[in-house]
């Protein structure tokens, strides 16, 4: 733990605006201002933004289903963002992605994604872009252990291993695969032990503990950078809320929720470390809280007051050259 | 100028491409071959020998050999893409899109439109099609109307080497994911190419014969069948139009439109199978917008609506000739209400 004063504010005021973030999207959502699907990434700050901290907007990460948090991480804007979910001409996508395909290239973001094992393939391109063109330049592909067992995700890592790329894959493992057990689903109750069996270093991290995946990361994105091919992270950590918003969650255990709510809370964690250590006051860290409060209140306000995507929007962006649409 | 294969015409056009770009690689199975052997590299250059002697030149950072990973190489051409390089990647054979096609359908084809326009994916996704070798059920479909049916997918056909070359350069300097067709019967297909660069725009249509008495529209290896049926026909007093529209996506519907308005009558010819494909699309596409015109039915000459068969003698009956082509001019040629 040897980071600035400057780096611990950002990096809490980060991990702050995701969780604010997503319980205001889980309050939207259920007022009904928010049409489609979101999955919540409560819980998770950790990874996300421990792994971040180490990237630029010319590295690429690509995302899932669980993406809100990650694009948060990488630098996407919270009012763009809000937009895109309240599905608005002023949002990231200009209302034509939504919360499972949110994106944004100008910040490296490749997109959240609506299918499970989607993404890692695509970050073998990016790291491939990266190695030819000698960028210098890291692709992370965040998935989690629902998407450790996809086929998709066997062959990037093979080919990352393969073509020796400066690719890192981050397993997010909270323990559920939509509404059923990694403990069930996840074979070899190992998904670290898998990616190592690739032929790439593999190392399992304690996702409540920031410090812990930030160390990780940095030692996995410097070997990248400096040519030393891929790597892959198992993050432990644990998600607050259901699969998407308005899942029952008759699977988790009686009162499980509430437990990791006290026990496992990652921004908790991190204010106690920082605190005790003497690194940082918690009025520093109350005013990040208040801050980004007001943050997510203009967020929203902003998103509700903009205008639905122009219909004739609809043909557009089909190709780059023409409509395409159907005549 | 002078007669070149389909072959030679492609791998042209890549070495014209790999020069004046060094953003376009080319990757997939065997592109080079030979890696991790004894005998070395450029064992093989794909398996029709397309991409034979690349590495020579540009080396493995652009003539990258992939595992047998048709996922990871389409989801690998399609990151890279997005990314800022100008990706060749090889589908061996395009029945193989079964175990890829996520990467194609749900990511390369969406990322524009779902990203609000932010995204250009110069792909292009050359892969083989074609019945004709009793290579059977999983290495001898054409399913291009399943390409074609994916909106943010360009599709290319091309029926003979000028073309070929033509159009390859042209999927590359694309800003969009094409899928670049090549019939596995007609590679040996001469004609003349010019040696310069050039490109053929996608959604122009080939007139490949005039005529005023039926419109033939045909698809790569259908058009030389039509050529045939067209010869016999000629000595019947029946005169065929024949079109090759060379891109199924974009689709010149002018072309065919027109050639329909003025000759009432419409022939599609296609070796893939009926349903929801391109014979049955065109033929919706003239019902709908030259109805008017029509002196007749239009009928489809497609395969049947089966796998492929293994048995030359089925793989016969499966493929559409220029005698099953013959015989539905006639029938529309001599149809009476």
């Amino acid at each position: 733990m040897q980071l600035g004063h400057e780096t611990l504010l950002q990096s809490y005021r980060t991990m702050c605006t995701i969780r604010r973030f997503e319980e205001r999207v889980q309050e939207e959502f259920s007022k009904g201002g928010i049409p489609g699907f979101v999955h919540l990434y409560a819980g998770q700050e950790a990874s996300a933004v421990g792994v971040c901290s180490h990237l630029g907007p010319k590295d690429y990460i690509a995302s899932t289903h669980r993406g809100h948090g990650h694009c948060l991480a990488k630098g996407c804007d919270v009012h763009g963002m809000m937009a895109e979910l309240f599905a608005k001409s002023s949002g990231l996508c200009g209302g034509k992605g939504g919360s499972m395909h949110i994106a944004d290239l100008d910040q490296g973001m490749l997109g959240a994604n609506g299918i499970v094992g989607g993404g890692p393939p695509l970050v073998v391109g990016a790291a491939l872009t990266a190695k030819t063109l000698k960028t210098g330049t890291v692709a992370i592909a965040f998935l989690g252990d629902g998407a450790s067992n996809q086929g998709t995700t066997f062959e990037a890592l093979n080919m990352a291993v393969v073509l020796q790329l400066p690719a890192i894959f981050v397993f997010e493992n909270n323990g559920y695969g939509e509404y059923t057990g990694a403990a069930y689903a996840v074979g070899s109750h190992d998904i670290a032990g898998r990616a190592g069996g690739f032929g790439m270093p593999a190392v399992k991290v304690d996702g409540d503990d920031f410090f812990a995946v930030h160390d990780a990361a940095r030692d996995a994105i410097d070997r990248a950078r400096n040519g030393g091919g891929p790597s892959a992270i198992e993050v432990d950590t644990c998600r607050f809320y259901g699969h998407h918003s308005g899942d029952a969650q008759l699977y988790r255990g009686k009162d499980e929720v509430r437990r990791l709510r006290e026990d496992r809370d990652c921004l908790k964690h991190f204010r106690r470390r920082v605190t005790e250590a003497g690194l940082l006051e918690a009025a520093d860290l109350d005013a990040i809280d208040t801050e980004v409060a007001g943050l997510i209140d203009d967020a929203v306000i902003a998103a509700r007051a903009g205008e639905a995507p122009d219909p004739a929007s609809l043909l557009t962006d089909v190709y780059v050259s023409y409509l395409g649409a159907a005549s | 100028m002078s007669q070149k294969t389909i072959r030679q015409a492609l791998h042209e056009a890549l070495v014209h491409e790999m020069r004046r770009d060094p953003r376009v690689i080319v990757i997939g199975e065997d592109v080079s071959g030979g890696a991790g052997t004894q005998g070395g590299r450029d064992a093989a250059g794909g398996v029709l020998g397309v991409t034979k002697g690349l590495i020579g030149e540009f080396g493995e950072g652009r003539v990258i050999d992939t595992p047998i990973t048709e996922s990871a190489i389409m989801g690998a051409a399609a990151g890279a893409a997005v990314t800022g390089l100008r990706p060749v990647a090889e589908l061996m054979f395009s029945d193989f899109l079964g175990v890829c096609f996520d990467q194609i359908f749900n990511q390369a084809a969406k990322f524009r439109y779902m990203f609000g326009g932010k995204a250009r994916t110069p792909l292009v996704i050359r892969t083989m099609v074609g019945a004709g070798r009793s290579a059977a059920a999983q290495h001898s479909q054409s399913p291009y109307g399943i390409f074609t049916s994916v909106p943010g997918l360009k599709v290319v056909i091309p029926s003979n080497a000028y073309d070929a070359k033509g159009l390859l350069i042209q999927a590359i300097r694309d800003d969009d994911p094409v899928i670049f067709c090549e019939h596995k019967l007609m590679y040996d297909l001469r004609c003349e190419v010019p040696d310069e660069a050039y490109t053929i725009p996608f959604g122009e249509a080939n007139v490949v014969r005039d005529g005023d008495d039926v419109t033939i529209v045909a698809l790569a290896r259908m058009v030389h069948y039509a050529i045939d049926a067209a010869d016999m026909l000629a000595k019947e007093g029946i005169d065929c139009e024949i079109i090759d529209p060379r891109t199924t996506s974009p689709l010149d519907e002018d072309t065919i439109l027109e050639s329909v308005e003025r000759t009432g009558r419409l022939v599609v010819v296609d070796e893939a199978t009926p349903r929801c494909g391109m014979a049955t699309d065109i033929a919706a596409l003239v019902a709908d917008k030259a109805f008017g015109a029509l002196k007749a039915p239009i009928r489809r000459v497609t395969a049947p609506h089966t796998p492929v068969p293994f048995a030359p003698s089925l793989e016969k009956l499966y493929i559409p000739d220029a005698d099953r082509i013959a015989a539905a001019v006639r029938s529309v040629h001599g149809y009476a209400r």
